[in-house]
């Protein structure tokens, strides 16, 4: 087993996401942040609560989105379902999708499609803690990245949020 | 993460982690259904057929919707527009209809143990949507969803079932259901409308007195008296029955306590349940029909994973 991000570096990664993420943003009212469920949700909880630090006198909308009935191995396996809860429009805005660990990019073209459901946004960019790059089966990738790696598909990348350290093993 | 079951014949078949991996499902499809476009695409490669040896228009009109909401393709079947008015036999007709790739099966039908005899003959998934009067399980389940959805859990909750306990196949799933989740079922109606022996085979309650029966309950779940079912007389006459077995407002109010109010339709006014207290503000019988959608896409899309 091996740390690619300790508790410091993960920190850092999460502080510079989130700086990253303001920079190209206007007009924060504009905007709206996604978690997917079921991991994303811890990296984009930490981003979304440094972001509302950095302008705490902006309302930030921030929801989560479950993609379980878009997979595309459906009839391969079922998987338990969390919840979605997306309070608010996407219609016109730009959307910030957030997850963990962007592998196949399967889990994105689930999330791409689930999205259409709640509106058209204007524009959706991903950002993602770990990338492992050379493992992808479609042509998708991250506007913002907190580390890419080299992996191999035996391998596994996990995000320990007890420890608040990634490894691979 | 699967149901333990290829088919949905019966709650009596069913696991506790069945029912409650049915109820958590359908809390997402619920969700699913207040979004702009109500639909996912989960089940586009599956087909269904609803056959419906029975009349139906709230449970044939939910399983089409959560089909649908599902993009699941879609045949409907009634038997008056069909060839079982030739003299086809029902495993004939649904052969044929399986030889037109079809892969799971909804079936309504007024012998009980149709869909069992069904799914000993058929390799495709089975739904039983009301078989006799032997059970409805999408009914109890939507029911369960909807105590849990306004009581938060089903476990120590009482429950009484009012009225033709003996013709009703929802009474016969909600009792199954109820006792598997932990909650406590009395039956309450006229002694010719309740099975014999009924607590020694199922353990509930019997009470022949409505009053006492709602005074000991949380939730109520009123029953349609099953005319068409009746072949003797059971009762003196609808309005008697009403006068000693009817929910009315009068009633209601003089328990001293908030009951939920439920009924699985079709409603007889003014027969088991009186207008101001189905369209009263304890009824919670149109979140019930709401709900019905949900629990059925999460019955139909945890059913059609198997088998491949």
């Amino acid at each position: 087993m091996k740390v690619i991000l300790d508790k410091p570096q993960l920190n850092i990664s999460l502080l510079r996401l989130a700086h990253q993420l303001l920079e190209n943003i206007d007009d924060l009212a504009q905007v709206v942040f996604i978690g997917l469920q079921p991991r994303g949700i811890f990296v984009s909880n930490k981003i979304v609560e440094i972001i509302k630090q950095l302008s705490p006198k902006q309302k930030i909308q921030y929801g989560i989105l479950d993609i379980t009935f878009y997979r595309d191995d459906v009839r391969d396996e079922l998987h338990t379902a969390s919840k979605t809860d997306i309070p608010f429009t996407i219609e016109g805005k730009k959307v910030i999708l957030i997850d963990d660990v962007l592998y196949t990019g399967r889990t994105i073209r689930a999330a791409l499609d689930a999205l259409q459901d709640f509106g058209r946004p204007q524009k959706v960019e991903l950002c993602v803690l770990v990338d492992r790059r050379f493992n992808r089966e479609l042509p998708i990738q991250p506007d913002y990245c907190g580390k890419a790696i080299d992996s191999i598909i035996s391998q596994k990348v996990k995000v320990n949020w007890d420890k608040e350290e990634v490894v691979l093993y | 993460m699967q149901l333990s079951t290829k088919h949905l014949l019966g709650i009596k078949d069913l696991l506790p982690s069945d029912i409650a991996l049915i109820v958590q499902t359908a809390q997402q499809f619920k969700e699913v259904l207040q979004r702009p476009i109500k639909k996912v695409p989960s089940l586009r490669d599956v087909t269904i057929v609803n056959l419906f040896y029975e009349n139906s228009t709230r449970t044939r009109i939910s399983f089409e919707l959560a089909e649908k909401r599902l993009s699941a393709d879609t045949i409907n079947f009634t038997t008056s527009s069909s060839s079982v008015s030739k003299g086809e036999t029902l495993l004939d007709t649904v052969n044929n209809i399986l030889s037109m790739k079809v892969d799971m099966v909804v079936m309504r039908h007024s012998a009980s143990g149709a869909p069992h005899f069904l799914a000993q003959h058929i390799p495709a998934a089975i739904i039983n949507a009301g078989d006799g009067i032997n059970e409805h399980p999408t009914q109890a389940l939507l029911d369960a969803f909807s105590i849990q959805e306004k009581l938060g859990t089903l476990k120590g909750k009482k429950i009484v079932l009012v009225g033709d306990i003996m013709h009703s196949r929802v009474a016969l799933s909600n009792i199954y259901l109820l006792k598997k989740m932990g909650a406590e079922v009395m039956v309450a109606g006229p002694p010719t409308l309740i099975p014999k022996y009924i607590t020694e085979a199922l353990d509930v309650k019997v009470e022949y007195n409505l009053k006492k029966a709602l005074q000991w309950c949380d939730v109520a779940n009123v029953l349609r008296i099953q005319l068409e079912r009746q072949n003797q007389v059971l009762f003196s006459s609808l309005r008697e029955y009403n006068l000693a077995y009817g929910v009315s407002k009068k009633l209601l109010d003089s328990l001293g306590k908030e009951i939920v109010i439920m009924h699985p339709g079709p409603i007889n006014r003014g027969v088991e349940i009186d207008s101001d207290v189905a369209d009263g503000n304890q009824s919670i019988i149109l979140n019930q029909v709401e709900n019905g959608v949900a629990v059925r896409m999460a019955v139909l899309y945890l059913l059609s994973g198997r088998g491949n």
